[in-house]
């Protein structure tokens, strides 16, 4: 009977870097079971994966930090498979068992 | 310096090239040292801070005896003891949109080891307008970054094939302020920031030596076949507890120069002339106003006043709480002050909001539900305002009975106007 309710996910993981990962838990690798589908049905994109981060792994209220306005905060780079995610679609791109996405905060210090 | 694929012919052309090494601090130290050491005929570098014993712990190329020095003259001083032979060039101010392109004009390849993204934008602009390869590392705290930029060079607007991205193709717009660190200067780890200026002096002695810092209109001297490498931006992290490693280096795939690129795209409108005479503002561009509090005057008292009233006996009964991290909290705190560190702070508090907890519980045992006074203190009297609001939000002030302050200033003013000795690291 709870197989009947039970969401497909997929399983990936995710990377948080230059600063980033003070937001979750002072940890900078994250696996995580992302469920496969939105609720509109459509499969789990990564527009979807930082709404479900921000709501299910963010542990420091401080969302800001990571997003504005709905979309990644400027000055945060995401890649997909240790590519520029513009290479592979943006928060277009679907997401496939395995992956690796990393945040990176651009650094200005020196 | 004889290593496969570095003849005589590589080292010639590193002792006829000229190179831009702007910031003389933790990247800028040790990325001229190798620079230097290769035998780079012509070294200039620009920097108008002076040497403090702060930045002794990664600035390599400074002493305790040149404290006070120009850096860029500490530096050269310390060059020169490693290598006579290069032609030093010290530029002893910041670089600035009015001097940036007649500085960077006189050289082959420019070094960003700055410490803000106004600079490092302008930089990147003035090397697309002029063509010149840029080498660019940052770091803070524990992670480091590297990436070649603009190489080889190509005039602006070039978009037939494939063509270098600029530092604005990669990084299109700068975080906001607030993104930053909060409440004061991030530290640094000296041999994180060690290692990318190493790395950077690798790369410019490999573009250089190679001769891909040739533009290829350059008809008096055409350079050798050129591809374009795969754009790439190395991170490095350095980890004291982690579960992916204790280090870790990762190259990321970036992608090339693009057509709507603000600097060097299809229709872009950048041009010296504009930028001298202020256009873009680089400072506007990375400043978007803040959104963090100000408290009005009667909810903060300057750590002088805090001080004499204490003296004066008026406040036995009060609670002095310090939201700094435990790191610096360790080294040092006001007599009688309780860690309460910022993050943990909002988490507390976000989690009270969530799940209905009792609001005293924001505070350690004890101290949410007293009525004397709390006054908070942090590193530079940003956290603190925040604090005093989210206390009151919470209504530990007792609907206005109880006294919340914070201490303007934090413990910069606290070693500024009460005690010099405080180690404000
Ligand atoms: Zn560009």
């Amino acid at each position: 009977m709870s197989d009947a309710t039970e969401v497909a996910t997929i399983p990936i993981t995710v990377d948080f870097s230059g600063g980033l990962e003070m937001l979750f838990d002072n940890q900078r690798r994250h696996s995580v079971a992302l469920p496969a589908a939105q609720t509109s049905g459509k499969p789990a994109n990564i527009a979807f994966l930082i709404d479900y981060l921000c709501k299910n792994l963010m542990k420091d209220p401080r969302s800001d930090l990571f997003v504005l306005d709905g979309h990644i905060r400027p000055g945060i780079l995401v890649l997909i498979n240790d590519a520029d995610w513009e290479l592979e679609g943006e928060e277009a791109y679907e997401i496939q068992p395995r992956d690796n996405i990393l945040f990176v905060s651009t650094l200005h210090g020196g | 310096m004889i290593v496969p694929g570095m003849g005589k012919e590589g080292q010639l052309r590193l002792i006829n090239s000229r190179v831009l090494i702007i910031g003389a601090g933790g990247l800028g130290c040790p990325a001229a040292q190798y620079v230097a050491g290769a035998g780079v005929g012509t070294i200039g570098i620009v920097d108008g801070d002076v040497v403090e014993t702060s930045n002794l712990h990664r600035q390599v190329g400074h002493a305790t005896s040149r404290i006070g020095m120009k850096k860029v003259d500490s530096l050269i001083t310390h060059l020169r003891g490693l290598n006579p032979l290069p032609t030093y060039i010290p530029h002893p101010f910041h670089l600035t949109p009015q001097n940036a392109a007649d500085i960077i004009s006189q050289y082959d390849l420019v070094m960003d080891c700055t410490d803000n993204p106004a600079t490092r934008y302008l930089i990147s602009d003035i090397c697309v307008l002029l063509c010149k390869p840029l080498v660019s590392a940052a770091s803070v705290q524990k992670s480091g970054q590297l990436i070649v930029l603009n190489c080889p060079p190509t005039p602006q607007g070039a978009l037939d094939g494939k063509h270098a991205p600029c530092y604005r193709c990669c990084f299109r717009k700068p975080p906001p302020p607030s993104s930053m660190v909060s409440c004061g200067e991030a530290g640094i780890m000296g041999p994180v920031v060690g290692m990318m200026g190493v790395a950077q002096a690798g790369e410019a002695i490999k573009i250089l030596a190679s001769a891909l810092h040739i533009p290829p209109d350059d008809s008096a001297s055409p350079p050798p076949e050129r591809n374009l490498h795969q754009p790439t931006l190395l991170i490095y992290t350095y980890d004291l507890d982690s579960a992916v490693g204790p280090y870790s280096f990762r190259a990321l795939k970036m992608g090339g120069r693009k057509k709507n690129c603000f600097a060097c795209g299809e229709n872009s409108t950048l041009t010296l002339e504009g930028i001298k005479a202020g256009n873009p503002n680089y400072e506007q561009f990375c400043s978007v106003p803040t959104a963090r509090c100000t408290l009005p005057p009667e909810g903060r008292i300057t750590a002088a006043a805090y001080h004499a009233a204490r003296e004066r006996g008026e406040l036995t009964e009060h609670i002095l709480i310090d939201t700094r991290d435990s790191e610096h909290f360790s080294f040092g705190s006001i007599e009688g002050a309780v860690n309460v560190p910022f993050g943990k702070l909002l988490m507390k508090a976000a989690a009270i909001k969530r799940d209905g907890t009792p609001a005293s519980e924001v505070l350690p045992p004890g101290l949410g539900e007293a009525d004397a006074p709390i006054f908070v203190v942090c590193r530079r009297g940003l956290d603190s305002q925040e604090t005093v609001e989210k206390l009151k939000e919470l209504g530990l002030d007792h609907g206005g009975e109880r006294r919340i302050m914070d201490i303007a200033g934090g413990m910069k003013a606290w070693k500024e106007e009460v005690d010099p000795s405080f180690p404000y690291i």
